[in-house]
């Protein structure tokens, strides 16, 4: 007994100290693995920004599988880290179990909405941006067909490709616009050989532009695209130094910025949500020395031109989470 | 309902989804005819990709990457060998325990080598297999039909493709016309008679699992110089896993091993061209194209092959009685 009390006493002292440590901000990737050129690696990039800019360190965990979500975000806030911030839609129910747990402790989620006193949820407008790469996959497209390839089938991934397929219809309204899912399941996010011969496929079926939406399974359509001679659309980070010429732009998802801002707020992250559109510059289309022999003048002027009115309002993008289906493309 | 050039396509790209899956399932073949269960052909296909991927990068040689990815597996090979030859261990814990430790050291050593999170550098020409043009390919184009099958199917794949196809007859040969193969098939099913004969049963067992190895190896360095540009996590994606339930369906036998990995190729190439298939007025979702190749596992397992009987001695360590 009195051992028991020992040990109660011990770990009591241990967690305090923890506390009384000053509370360094927190990042856990997710599966698709920190240096995934895409989602997690912007993440990573964001905190590394901010690392460099305050000299301040962080903390990181990278999840390994399904089972860990809970237990990797609960230990971390043990740690006394704060804030926390937890990427994708996926840790929605692990963040409405662990919040309450901890109130004293701020968690930030990246592609999800939880509602909870001391979480802040970021959502991005995706279908934004990918109206954006769609208009100009259909501006630079001669077959008039261009291709999506989703990664794992989830209602995010298909407002990437609902957005995608309105921007190319807005351009070319009889243009063709195959889509394809790499899967059902996790895998589908690390499946390289599958990506590559879905991009075959299309490119048989005519498309001479494919966007990929699809984390690692994007890197061998990438590849496949520029193996067959035609032009690539990137996700997430800027994936055009990829496959320099040949990758024709990438639809940016400012992680990043969602991430610095906030580890600079430190634990006075107000909660709520927070919408990361193009008006507030969540999401872009990148334009480097890498394509831009790829964009002509015309094809930018017109899709800035377009950009302008989506952030004033007057071009609403059709958002699929909004009632679950797609009148631009059937998946 | 699909015109022959979309026909052509889809067994094109059979061919390349069924190669991998062919390596494997001959590999997990010589291994189970000899009596040693593979559960870890995943995971040596894995190991083989990883350091297939590595080694191409950093020489720049497909071919020194292919050695490589063999090199990889057959110390896998070895590490299952010890366990359930040597040391008569479990063969499916020792498999399992080889797949985990193919997943988790592929990216430990691919982050600690080229810090890309696991992955290898992306590979340029050179470092991957380049497609073959046969001879004449060019010339028999343009006659219909056949000009179209030899120029579009038969050509234009990586070396490793044919080496795959030709490794078919070479095992039926191997396993049914030769002494050894004799022994191996022997061994599967009644070890004792061979030790009897005075035969090592060790020797042939070890000699099935590093054939096992090579295969693997050939199948991972298809995966990631042939058909994709590098090494990515987990890139084999079940496709061992696959590889067995081919095996199962081909019940232990090479030909028979080619139609079922072939037929597993046509139907997730089926399923890619065609994510939803419209008959009248029914829609087939595209999940139900994806899943395809599982639920046809299970029809077929449950009896349209017949009995697949394992080898006899399958999963069991020899012991000689004493």
């Amino acid at each position: 007994m009195s051992l028991m009390k020992h040990l109660a006493a011990a770990t009591g002292a241990i967690a305090l100290t923890a506390g009384m440590a000053a509370a360094d901000p927190a990042l856990i990737f997710d599966l698709g693995g920190k240096f995934d050129k895409s989602f997690n690696e912007a993440a990573y990039e964001g905190a590394q920004r901010w690392a460099k800019e305050t000299g301040g360190s962080y903390k990181e965990l990278e999840m390994q599988s399904e089972a860990q979500r809970e237990q990797f975000v609960r230990r971390m806030a043990e740690t006394g880290a704060n804030p926390i911030v937890v990427l994708s839609f996926s840790n929605i129910e692990t963040l409405n179990t662990v919040a309450p747990d901890f109130p004293d402790t701020k968690f930030v989620l990246i592609d999800g909405i939880v509602d909870q006193p001391n979480v802040r949820s970021i959502i991005f407008a995706e279908h934004e941006g990918s109206y954006l790469v769609g208009m100009l996959a259909a501006l630079a497209s001669k077959t008039n067909t261009v291709g999506f390839i989703g990664g794992m089938d989830i209602p995010l991934i298909r407002k990437f490709g609902c957005g995608y397929a309105e921007g190319v219809k807005a351009v070319k309204p009889d243009a063709t616009v195959i889509a394809n899912m790499t899967g059902n399941t996790g895998a589908a996010w690390n499946d390289p050989v599958k990506g590559g011969e879905l991009a075959k496929s299309q490119i048989s079926q005519g498309a001479d532009v494919i966007f990929a939406a699809a984390g690692g399974t994007g890197l061998g359509v990438l590849q496949a695209a520029a193996d067959g001679g035609i032009l690539s659309i990137g996700v997430d980070s800027n994936q055009n130094y990829l496959h320099p010429g040949k990758v024709l732009t990438s639809m940016l998802k400012r992680v990043d910025n969602a991430v610095y801002d906030a580890f600079k707020a430190g634990d006075k992250v107000e909660p709520g949500v927070i919408n990361m559109d193009l008006a507030s510059k969540g999401v872009d289309y990148a334009f480097d020395d890498n394509n831009k022999d790829l964009i002509t003048p015309e094809m930018k002027a017109t899709v800035d031109a377009a950009a302008a009115k989506i952030a004033s309002g007057e071009i609403k993008v059709h958002d699929y989470n909004s009632d679950n289906s797609c009148p631009f493309v059937s998946f | 309902m699909i015109d022959f050039a979309t026909l052509i396509e889809i067994l094109d790209s059979t061919v390349r989804l069924g190669t991998p899956l062919l390596f494997a399932c001959l590999a997990g073949l010589f291994s189970e005819r000899a009596g040693i269960f593979d559960i870890g052909l995943e995971g040596k296909m894995l190991a083989a990709a990883f350091l297939a991927g590595a080694v191409a990068a950093v020489t720049g040689s497909a071919w020194l990457g292919t050695l490589a990815g063999i090199g990889g597996s057959l110390i896998f090979a070895a590490i299952h060998g010890f366990a359930s030859i040597t040391f008569r261990g479990n063969q499916l814990i020792s498999g399992v325990a080889l797949n985990f430790l193919a997943s988790g050291m592929t990216i430990l050593l691919g982050q600690y080598w080229f810090g890309l999170g696991g992955r290898t550098p992306a590979l340029i020409a050179g470092g991957r297999f380049e497609a073959i043009t046969l001879p004449f390919a060019d010339a028999l184009a343009p006659i219909p039909v056949i000009g179209r099958l030899y120029s579009d199917l038969l050509s234009g794949h990586s070396a490793l493709v044919y080496i795959g196809f030709a490794c078919v007859p070479a095992s039926a040969f191997l396993l049914y016309r030769t002494r050894f193969g004799l022994r191996l098939r022997a061994v599967g099913e009644n070890p004792a008679a061979v030790d009897t004969a005075g035969i090592s049963v060790t020797g042939i067992r070890y000699a099935a699992v590093a054939i096992c190895g090579v295969l693997c190896g050939l199948a991972g360095a298809y995966l990631a110089l042939g058909l994709a540009a590098g090494f990515g996590k987990e890139m084999t994606a079940g496709r061992g896993f696959i590889a067995l339930a081919a095996l199962i369906f081909a019940k232990w036998r090479p030909w028979y091993a080619l139609g079922a990995t072939m037929l597993f190729g046509f139907l997730e190439a089926v399923g890619n061209r065609f994510p939803k298939i419209e008959i009248g007025f029914i829609s087939v979702p595209s999940q139900f194209m994806q899943a395809l190749p599982y639920i046809l596992t299970v029809v077929i397992l449950a009896g349209f092959v017949g009995k697949a009987t394992p080898p006899r001695a399958g999963g069991e360590p020899y012991v000689k009685e004493r």
